[in-house]
């Protein structure tokens, strides 16, 4: 069966070119289909990777591989560093190398159902598929993963799955994972086929005759802006969680490539599926400038507390009384009373929710009241302070550098933050946009983790596209279109493209107004925090939508930048990447509105159960939104990607 | 608290660079360093003044972007910290603090305290891997490792490439660094088969980039916030001399 929704009006048509046939024979069958491009004529392609992280690595290394040419960009002084390093826990393989019980199947189930039934059937099931070849490369490359002492590999169970398919190098996977790729990476510019473009920001997409021509980029040092042109574009620039300004994301991660390719035609799935993260360092100051996750991990063993009463959770506010002296029974073990059968390992969604709530009550701890406690006395008891460390040393050390406060003494003070985005760019199962020619991987697509991801298999799906997936599906349409259908720098596509970017860079420098771009930022992200964060209602939603435009009206009437565009200049770097932040807020903020339903990450307070847990409205919102810009200030155009199941049933989730 | 500042400004690689002095008051000790510098920066914003500008990203000690050289020591006073992870509590009310950028020969200023660390990019691509196409290794599994090998392998590769160990060095020596790699792919039998070679390369590359020599005082070690071996430098000596050896044979 095709997923195809034909929009008379626009002439979009978005064709999710899921393969026919049984869940499982899918790729199988896709991939026998698929053109091949003739080892010869490869080196005759040009292919344009934005982004380094895991996606973008992996992606850039295997077509160089394979024989395109390949020239990669990042932002950063080296691919080494983006944020696919600082992820902590670990990667999903359905190996089952622990004989329980695991299988692609269930890692596939689960991933749809943990997503709650907002993703497509096909590209999950794919990821599964590929994710045992994940493990196999990685391991070949010599990433150092936790071991037995028989020298297998180890596992851990991770983000309330029943079995044990998480497979981690200490807390650093993403780094070891990162390093993995970046050398894969560094092998291939050796080679001569890829050539890498570190401290340069892509500004734009160039379309040119319906198809991605190539990107407009700036020389972070020069401040030069220059015009490089491909056969394909592949975007795999992460995600866009710093919309919120507080996040756990890097400083520098972004929605700019996106956006602006999304503006050039380019589809938005599903903007407002936000993950936010339940065990993160609660904001101490006003002068914040990122959060910090405590891995998942931690509720492996960590117990979540609050004091029972408002009265006891007061006295901790104000520092009058702490932890240890609130006796057992004035004790709240709010997820183990309301989820006894998954008790502190209840998906995300959930943990953050409960948090969120019990923190309203006014049974917060810390002096802001918007923290819980992580207690890890019981454990310690139980297995004794050298187990604990050996599980958790670094996670504690990072915790008492941050906090100031030993947590083997004192429980831990957690509070939800955002951490990933599962909206992004629309694709289809080849991952390419609705714009010929434009890709989109990792992080920075809206594909595989619906309305909720799945601990542990964010860098699995970065892998999956980019060593498995996307060397397949390019070809096809390389194959299609030829060697010779490229167009020169100097077409005016890119003249014109040029002139636009120049334009909104000295637009920005004339203003002279009196606030910064990181003023404007923390306004946007405390606005997006209040009604489009953990929970939304209509009311505060379209309150958000009117804040957020006058914000951006204030944005290009009193931004105030310093130094000149000719140089290394920070303030104008991060001026241009809170100008999209304050059109894809407003965007989000529809799409919240839009939908109609609580699922996942996205949680309406109108449609909740009684009992306060997120309802879905199957039968009106089974489907991917895709949004379509129509231009400065007008309202997004919707698209609907109807989802069709036909392996799983879709059920409510319960964690009870 | 009350900080004063001395830091290294530096319009561009081209225009010499000088101190200068810069005044924080209400600093909280619960502020990372790099917060500190973002304050100073709004302030220097709305006086009309150009910020500071510095590397950093990830804030949280793996990225390897941060790169500041404080009252003398790269990344600061704390060890096995880096400057995004320092906290304000590690200084005192009143305190003069002075920050630098890294100084070392193939490190170039960029601007105040941004410098180029491509040359460590090329040291990886000279050898830094090893030699496998996608989608051609064996079951994970079909190579099992010795729990110590893979501790061993993983000691090494938390390196996240800061360039502090060149930095810490009298002579701006980048041996910890290219030791690290070659030592955590020395040890795995995935790396084995091409271990000579890439020290011999590796090594040749680092000198080509200009990187001094390294005498073996362990200041890198003591400034590496990863609190990466000296071990690993011994292990790329008998690599390399294996190497050479086995080369002039040939
Ligand atoms: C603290 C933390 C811990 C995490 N832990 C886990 C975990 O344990 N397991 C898990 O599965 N997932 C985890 N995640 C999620 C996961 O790390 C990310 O989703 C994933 O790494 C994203 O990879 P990516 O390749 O899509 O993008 P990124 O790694 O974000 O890379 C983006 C790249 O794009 C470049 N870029 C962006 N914009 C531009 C532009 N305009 N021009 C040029 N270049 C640009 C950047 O320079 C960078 O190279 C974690 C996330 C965080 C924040
Ligand atoms: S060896 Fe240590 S100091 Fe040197 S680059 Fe690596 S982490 Fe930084
Ligand atoms: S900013 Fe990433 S290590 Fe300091």
């Amino acid at each position: 069966m095709i997923d195809v929704l034909e929009e008379q009006e626009t002439g979009i048509k978005l064709d999710s070119k899921a393969p026919e046939g049984p869940l499982a024979e899918k790729w199988a069958k896709h991939k026998f289909n698929l053109k091949l491009v003739n080892p010869a004529n490869k080196r005759k392609y040009e292919i344009i990777v934005v982004g380094t992280g895991l996606a973008g690595a992996s992606a850039a290394a295997a077509l160089g591989e394979l024989g395109y040419n390949v020239k990669a960009f990042c932002f950063q002084d080296s691919p080494r560093r983006a944020h696919s390093i600082a992820a902590q826990g670990g990667i999903n393989a359905a190996k089952n190398y622990q004989n329980d019980g695991d299988s692609v199947f269930r890692l596939f189930y689960d991933t749809i159902k943990g997503g709650d039934y907002r993703a497509r059937e096909s590209n999950v099931h794919r990821l599964a598929e590929v994710s045992v070849n994940i493990i196999d490369q990685c391991v070949a490359q010599g990433v150092p993963f936790a071991r037995e002492y028989g020298g297998a590999l180890a596992n851990r169970s991770f983000g309330g799955s029943q079995v044990s398919r998480t497979f981690y190098a200490r807390g650093q996977t993403g780094q070891q994972l990162l390093l993995g790729a970046y050398s894969a990476l560094s092998r291939q510019v050796a080679n001569g086929k890829v050539k890498l473009f570190p401290r340069t920001e892509m500004l734009d997409l160039v379309i040119e005759g319906g198809k991605a021509r190539g990107i407009i980029t700036r020389n972070l040092v020069t401040g030069k802006i220059e015009s490089h042109s491909g056969h394909a574009v592949l975007l795999c620039t992460g995600g866009y969680g710093n919309v919120f300004y507080l996040s756990t994301n890097a400083m520098g991660s972004n929605v700019t490539a996106a956006w602006r390719a999304h503006k050039k035609g380019a589809l938005f799935g599903n903007p407002c599926f936000t993950q936010i993260h339940p065990t993160c360092i609660p904001v101490k100051g006003k002068y914040q400038s990122k959060l910090t996750l405590m891995s998942e991990s931690l509720r492996n063993d960590g117990r979540v507390w609050v004091p029972k009463t408002k009265e006891i959770a007061e006295k901790v506010q104000k520092g009058e009384i702490k932890a240890k002296d609130i006796k057992e029974e004035d004790r709240d073990y709010f997820l183990e009373r309301r989820y006894p059968s998954f008790g502190n390992l209840v998906p995300r969604d959930v943990a953050s929710r409960n948090a969120k709530n019990v923190c309203d009550e006014g049974r917060g701890v810390a002096a802001s009241g918007l923290a819980v406690y992580l207690d890890f006395a019981d454990a310690i008891k139980r297995d004794s302070k050298k187990v604990i460390e050996a599980k958790y040393g670094n996670l504690f050390e990072m915790y008492e550098k941050i906090v100031d406060e030993d947590p083997y003494e004192t429980p831990m003070k957690i509070y939800p933050a955002v951490h990933y985005t599962m909206g992004g760019l629309w694709v289809d199962y080849n991952l390419m946009t609705n714009v010929p020619g434009l890709y989109a991987l990792g992080e920075a697509n809206f594909s595989d983790h619906g309305a909720n991801r799945l601990g542990a298999s964010a860098l699995m799906q970065g892998l999956a596209d980019g060593y498995f997936v996307i060397p397949y599906t390019l070809g096809d349409y390389l194959a299609t279109i030829g060697p010779a259908d490229k167009i020169p720098t100097t077409h005016p596509a890119f003249k014109d493209a040029e002139q636009t970017v120049n334009d909104t860079i000295s637009r920005m420098l004339s203003i002279k107004g009196d606030k910064t771009a990181e003023e404007f930022h923390r306004q946007l992200g405390h606005i997006m925090w209040e009604y489009c964060g953990m929970a939304r209602n209509a009311e505060g939603l379209a309150k958000a939508k009117k804040m957020i435009q006058d914000l951006r009206k204030e944005f290009w009437t009193n931004l105030r930048l310093t130094g000149s565009d000719m140089e290394l200049n920070p303030a104008l770097e991060q001026a241009s990447r809170v100008a999209d932040f304050l059109e894809l807020g407003e965007l989000m903020v529809d799409d919240a509105l839009n939908r109609n339903e609580s699922c996942g990450g996205h949680f309406r307070e109108e449609y909740s159960t009684e009992d306060g847990e997120a309802k879905r409205d199957d039968e009106h919102y089974t489907y991917v939104a895709a949004w379509e810009y129509k231009g400065p200030n007008q309202p997004e155009k919707l698209h609907k990607e109807m989802l069709k199941f036909e392996t799983v049933k879709l059920t409510q989730r319960s964690y009870k | 608290m009350n900080i004063a500042l001395k830091v290294w400004r530096q319009k561009n690689s081209q225009t010499p660079g000088k101190m200068v002095d810069y005044k924080l008051s209400d600093v909280s000790p619960d502020m990372s360093f790099l917060e500190m510098f973002d304050v100073l920066n709004e302030e220097l914003s709305h006086k009309g003044e150009e910020p500071v500008a510095f590397d950093h990203d990830c804030r949280e000690g793996i990225c390897g972007m941060c790169s500041m050289y404080i009252n003398g020591r790269p990344h600061g006073p704390e060890t096995g910290t880096t400057t995004c992870q320092l906290h304000m509590r590690s200084f005192n009310d009143g305190d003069t603090i002075v920050v630098e950028p890294w100084r070392a020969r193939a490190f170039p200023v960029i601007k105040d305290l941004v410098v180029d660390r491509e040359a460590f990019d090329r040291i990886i691509q000279a050898g830094g891997y090893v030699s496998v196409n996608t989608g051609s290794a064996p079951d994970a599994n079909d190579i099992l490792i010795p729990r110590e090998i893979a501790d061993e392998a993983m000691d090494a590769a938390q390196c996240i490439g800061c360039g502090a160990c060149v930095a810490a060095c009298k002579n701006a020596s980048a041996m910890l660094f290219t030791a690290a790699k070659i030592s955590q792919l020395a040890v795995l039998p995935q790396g084995h088969a091409e271990h000579q070679l890439r020290a011999e390369r590796m090594v040749a590359q680092m000198d080509a980039e200009g990187f001094g020599a390294c005498s073996f005082t362990g200041a890198c070690s003591v400034e590496c916030p990863k609190s990466i071996s000296l071990d690993h430098i011994a292990r790329l000596n008998r690599e390399y001399l294996g190497a050479k050896l086995a080369s002039n044979n040939a």
